[in-house]
C-alpha cells in the first residue's frame, strides 16, 4: 500500500450511528499521480514517487526535465512512498481518496506547528516552579540541571529550552471515519499534527490491523 | 471552513424551534440502550425520557452548537447540556418563554424557589 498527500482543512464534529459525537480531522486529499517508480535493481528499494497539487513557482529545467522525462505536467511537489517490489503502479496514474476505506487505520505525517524558542513547561512538560509562597521569578524556570562537583558537568541531553515544534511529527492508527469520494476528501478521528492548510502524508498503519 | 461546512451541513437539523435563554423547554431524548451479545451482536432497546426545564446558555457554533438545561429535582439543581443537533433529540418542545436580560442565566444556580422564577415574555 503507498500513501496519500492531503491537506489538513481544520476540525470539526460529526454524530456517530449511535448519536454520539466523534471529533474529527477534515483532510482534502491533494490531486496526486505517479510520478516515477523506484525498483530494487535500480535505486536500491521499491517505493513510488507521488506528484501532488498544482505547480505555483517556476520550476528548474532540472525538475521540468524529470516531469517531462515521465510525460507529466509539472506538479506542487514530490513525495516518495515505499511499496511492495510487487506493487502494481502505472506512471501518470492518478490516486484519491478512495485508496482508503473507513475504519481503516492510517499513520499520518506532517508538519508540527512551531512554537519558536520555548521553555522546558512548554517543551517538556516540566512542573515550573511555584506560583506564590515567596518563589521569586522561578516561577517556569527548570530547577536543577544536574550535580555538584562529581560529575562537574551537565550530562549531554539535558532538557532545556530550545527551539519547539515545526518538525515532522507521525500519529499513528488513525481511525478514517469517512471516505468522500467526490470531494476527494477524508475524515479521521482525532488530531493530526501541524497547521490547517499544512501538507500531510497519509499511510495506511504499520502497526495495528 | 468551506469544507468544514460541507462535512457537517447534512448532519445540521432544521427542525429546530426558536428558543432562547430563559424559555422553558420540554426535551425528548431518545435513550437507546445497547447489549452486547455473544458473537459480536449488539442488541438495542430504544426509549423516550423527557426532559424538562429552564434553558440557561446557549452555545452556538454550528454543528457543535448546544444549549444548557437546568431544572430543580427532588430539591436538587440538575443541568444537562445537550448537542443542538444531536439526532438523539427526539423533540424539542418551547413550554413558556421568558424575559431576561442576559444571554448566560449562571445567576440562578444561586437562586433558590421564588427568587429563580423568571417572568413570561410578552409580545
Amino acid at each position: 500500500m503507498s500513501g496519500l498527500i492531503a491537506r489538513k482543512a481544520g476540525m470539526t464534529q460529526i454524530f456517530d450511528e449511535r448519536g454520539s459525537t466523534v471529533a474529527v480531522t477534515v483532510l482534502n486529499v491533494e490531486p496526486c499521480k505517479v510520478i516515477a517508480r523506484r525498483t530494487t535493481e535500480r535505486d536500491g528499494y521499491d517505493a513510488i514517487q507521488i506528484g501532488h497539487g498544482a505547480a505555483k513557482r517556476q520550476n528548474s529545467r532540472a525538475m521540468q526535465g524529470h516531469y517531462a522525462k515521465q510525460g507529466q505536467e509539472v506538479m506542487g511537489g514530490l513525495r516518495e512512498f515505499r511499496v511492495t517490489a510487487d506493487a502494481e503502479f502505472e506512471l501518470g496514474q492518478e490516486l484519491n481518496a478512495t485508496m482508503f476505506e473507513a475504519g481503516q487505520k492510517l499513520d499520518v505525517a506532517g508538519t508540527s506547528k512551531g512554537r519558536g524558542f520555548a521553555g522546558v513547561m512548554k517543551r517538556y512538560n516540566f512542573a515550573g516552579g511555584r506560583a506564590t509562597h515567596g518563589a521569586e521569578k522561578v516561577h517556569r524556570q527548570m530547577g536543577s540541571t544536574g550535580q555538584c562537583q562529581w560529575p562537574g558537568r551537565v550530562f549531554p541531553g539535558k532538557k532545556m529550552p530550545g527551539h519547539y515544534g515545526a518538525e515532522r511529527v507521525t500519529v499513528q492508527n488513525i481511525e478514517v471515519i469517512r471516505i468522500d469520494e467526490e470531494a476527494n476528501r477524508i475524515l479521521v478521528k482525532g488530531a493530526v499534527p501541524g497547521a490547517k492548510n499544512g501538507l500531510l502524508e497519509l499511510r495506511s498503519a504499520v502497526k495495528g490491523a | 471552513m468551506r469544507a468544514l461546512d460541507d462535512v457537517t451541513k447534512e448532519q445540521i437539523r432544521g427542525d429546530i424551534p426558536v428558543f432562547r435563554e430563559g424559555d422553558t423547554v420540554k426535551i425528548n431524548v431518545r435513550v437507546v440502550e445497547y447489549k452486547d451479545l455473544k458473537g459480536g451482536k449488539v442488541e438495542s432497546r430504544e426509549r423516550l425520557q423527557a426532559y424538562e426545564g429552564v434553558v440557561i446558555a446557549r452555545h452556538n457554533k454550528g454543528i457543535s452548537s448546544s444549549f444548557t438545561v437546568r431544572k430543580i429535582s427532588n430539591g436538587v439543581g440538575v443541568e444537562r447540556v445537550f448537542p443542538l443537533h444531536s439526532p438523539l433529540l427526539e423533540s424539542i418542545t418551547v413550554l413558556r418563554r421568558g424575559r431576561v436580560r442576559r444571554a448566560k442565566l449562571y445567576y440562578l444556580r444561586e437562586l433558590r424557589g421564588k427568587a429563580a422564577r423568571i417572568r413570561e415574555r410578552r409580545y
